[in-house]
């Protein structure tokens, strides 16, 4: 579904993610792990399609389609979906509006009828249940003064109301206490089905408890510097990044 | 010679009607007027707005116009389409009571020529600002509608301004306004340009809003590329009176609003609200005044500017807080947007408080889009004008829900979306 060859990005100059490489294919599940700073959130976002980095070096196939030459749109509408660590907070856009718009630009994309009012309502209701969304949120202002948790699970039910074949969750577990995280979590996998395929970042192995894994990567500096099964983050969770840390210095000098 | 031509501009501006009905004032407000001449650049008041030197561009005949050949279609198409409510027909100024419609219910409506109120030309002052002078000199006639007391007009009445120069350039219109104690009406004005030739509307409208009335003035400015447009509009408020002022300025040359707000008693509230959406070479200058005079009112403006192309907007809020107005509360606030590198804005809050014990609060921003904002509308799906568009009209939007009209609301909401949906 998603390959990803020798990725170098960077940012005003500064180089941030220095040759990744990765393969996804459909049902999988991929943690992604790594200091602060590593280069996970630059990962998703040059994904995604933001404009501020500036992809220097290789390529990212995605269903058979070159995913750099596509608009941040056109992604969105060929099924990739980013939940973002820090989502943004736009006064005025009623979350309602905003919602139907976005539903109907992708099924229009995806060749499908628009959602009527009523339709969309419904579905909106359906998945509202999913993550246990508050109904008086989305008679808000897109994310205005929701609480950290309140936007990560916002977050989920857009992602839920989209319907991606990759869903890209930076971080959605921080700032959830442990019931948001079940909920979250139970989302997530009841989105999960044969044909789609996420990648999940997060530094805590308490997610990976629900959402399980097929693989973990490690970030560090710009690259994946190890892989593993889920048992790397359990790993990681007792012995902490210093030992990858060192294997990759000594390697490098 | 260019003061020649100058003077020669300025006494064509002043000449007075046939059979002028309120010779002694307009003898007064041309003296005041020749005494003065036409703003320069050098005037601190039209520093960024130099309306003379446009004037002396795009005007050739300083003639009055004519009223033009007006339709009943034109008239429907100005109108909110599910408009119910009575409105008022200027043709060039002069007043066509034949394509209006009056019902005339809880208040009164003449002609100034025939009812002469003594209020004419008492709150928008001649010597406050050169053009309500040459106004006052040079208007044919004008409307006086009388809201009456304890009545509610529960219908708006909308003011319609056709313009159109043909023989002459010249537009003066004037309105005169009370609203006696306890009632409660709302106006709606439009001006529309038939054509896109140049003309100069010059308009002056002044209101009286007396004690415990309540009273909104919504306002839309969306005229030829050519025209060019002074107000003045002026509005005394007595105590415990509600004013509410909301001005909507999409299209022009160039337009100047001068809007005053004299808070003369306690427990007066005064809102001042505008947006304006500026393309092109548009150049609209807001300057308002809000002077409160006595203890324990209110005011609040709030101002809002989206600017493209080589646009050039002005805000300038003065807040005068005499020394008797203790407890006085007033909110200023200024924001813009700025969608090209060549658009400018020229703002300034200009605060003399004289009380000490006053709550005052102004500020102003301007910025660009927020592009964490569009990047996260982007990876939903939207493309990347619609997200523009949705998130200018966030920011615009807080504006128009003052106005209390549904379908204005409605009609400006639609002007509003089709501006910003192509992004500006
Ligand atoms: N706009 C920017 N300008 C300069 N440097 C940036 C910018 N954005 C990110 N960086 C740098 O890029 C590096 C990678 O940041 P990134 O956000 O991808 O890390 P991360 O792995 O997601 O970290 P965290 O675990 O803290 O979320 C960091 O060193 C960061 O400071
Ligand atoms: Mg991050």
């Amino acid at each position: 579904m998603l390959t990803i060859k020798n990725l170098h990005a960077s940012i005003e100059g500064t180089p941030i993610l220095r040759g990744i490489n990765l393969e996804i294919k459909a049902g999988e599940v991929h943690a992604i792990m790594g200091p602060n700073g590593s280069g996970k959130s630059t990962l998703a976002s040059v994904l995604a399609g933001r404009e501020e980095y500036e992809v220097t070096e290789g390529e990212v196939i995605f269903k058979g389609k070159n995913l750099l030459d596509l608009a941040p749109e056109d992604r969105a509408r060929e099924g990739v979906f980013l939940a973002f660590q820090y989502p943004v907070e736009i006064p005025g856009v009623s979350s309602t509006n905003f919602l139907r718009t976005a539903v109907n630009q992708v099924r229009e994309y995806r060749g499908l009828e628009p959602l009527d009012a009523v339709k969309f309502l419904s579905t909106m209701k359906e998945k509202m249940k999913l993550v246990e969304m508050d109904q008086k949120l989305l008679s808000r202002s897109l994310n205005e003064g929701f609480s950290g948790g309140e936007k990560k699970r916002n977050e989920i039910f857009q992602m839920a109301m989209l319907e991606p074949t990759l869903s890209i969750l930076d971080e959605t577990d921080s700032g959830l206490d442990i019931d948001a995280l079940k909920i979250v979590s139970n989302g997530v996998n009841k989105l999960k089905s044969p044909e789609t395929a996420s990648i999940v970042v997060t530094h805590y192995q308490r997610l990976l408890d629900y959402i399980i894994p097929d693989f973990v990567h490690v970030l560090y500096n710009g690259r994946i510097v190890k892989s593993g099964s889920k048992d790397l983050a359990l790993e990681l969770e007792e012995k902490g990044y210093d030992w990858i840390k060192e294997e990759v210095d000594t390697a490098s000098v | 010679m260019a003061t020649a031509i100058k003077t020669d501009i300025l006494s064509s501006l002043l000449q007075f009607p046939e059979n002028p009905s309120f010779s002694a004032l307009r003898e007064k407000a041309k003296a005041f007027a020749l005494e003065k001449g036409l703003p320069g650049i050098k005037e601190e008041e039209y520093k960024f707005t130099a309306i003379q030197r446009k004037l002396e561009k795009s005007i050739t005949n300083f003639s009055t116009a004519q009223p033009t050949d007006l339709k009943a279609d034109d008239i429907q198409n100005a109108l909110p389409s599910e408009y119910t409510g009575d409105y008022l027909v200027f043709n060039n100024g002069t007043v066509d009571f034949e394509l209006s419609k009056l019902s005339k219910q809880g208040y009164e409506i003449s002609l100034l020529s025939s009812s002469q109120p003594s209020l004419l030309g008492e709150i928008a002052k001649i010597k406050k600002d050169v053009f309500a002078a040459i106004n006052t000199a040079s208007f044919k006639d004008g409307i006086y509608i009388k809201v009456k007391k304890n009545q509610k007009v529960e219908q708006p009445v909308f003011l319609l301004f056709f313009n159109q120069a043909k023989a002459g350039q010249v537009i003066p219109a004037r309105v005169l306004i009370e609203v006696e104690e306890n009632a409660e009406a709302s106006f709606l004005e439009n001006s529309i340009s038939l054509d896109d030739q140049p003309y100069f509307f010059n308009q002056v409208v002044e209101v009286k809003a007396a004690k415990n009335s309540n009273s909104y003035y919504s306002r839309l400015q969306n005229e030829s590329k050519q025209s060019l447009a002074v107000s003045n509009f002026e509005s005394d408020i007595y105590r415990d009176a509600v004013f509410t002022s909301t001005v909507i300025s999409l299209s022009g040359d160039m337009a100047r609003n001068n809007l005053s707000l004299n808070l003369l008693d306690s427990g007066v509230v005064g809102n001042m609200y505008g947006l304006y959406l500026l393309n092109g070479k548009t150049h609209v200058d807001n300057h308002t005044n809000v002077d409160h005079t006595m203890p324990h009112s209110d005011s609040n403006e709030l101002y809002k500017g989206i600017l493209a192309d080589g646009s050039r907007g002005v805000f300038n809020g003065k807040i005068f807080v005499r020394q008797d107005a203790q407890k006085t509360n007033a909110f200023q606030q200024n924001n813009n947007i700025l969608l090209s590198e060549d658009a400018t804005i020229n703002t300034k809050p200009q605060l003399e408080i004289w009380a000490d014990d006053v709550k005052c609060s102004h500020g102003c921003t301007t910025g660009q889009l927020d592009e964490e904002a569009l990047f996260y509308l982007q990876t939903r799906g939207l493309g990347k004008d619609q997200a523009k568009g949705m998130l200018l009209f966030a920011f615009a939007g807080e504006i128009l829900e003052h106005i209390t009209d549904e379908s204005f609301k409605n009609q400006v909401t639609e002007l509003v979306k089709e501006r910003l949906g192509s992004n500006i």
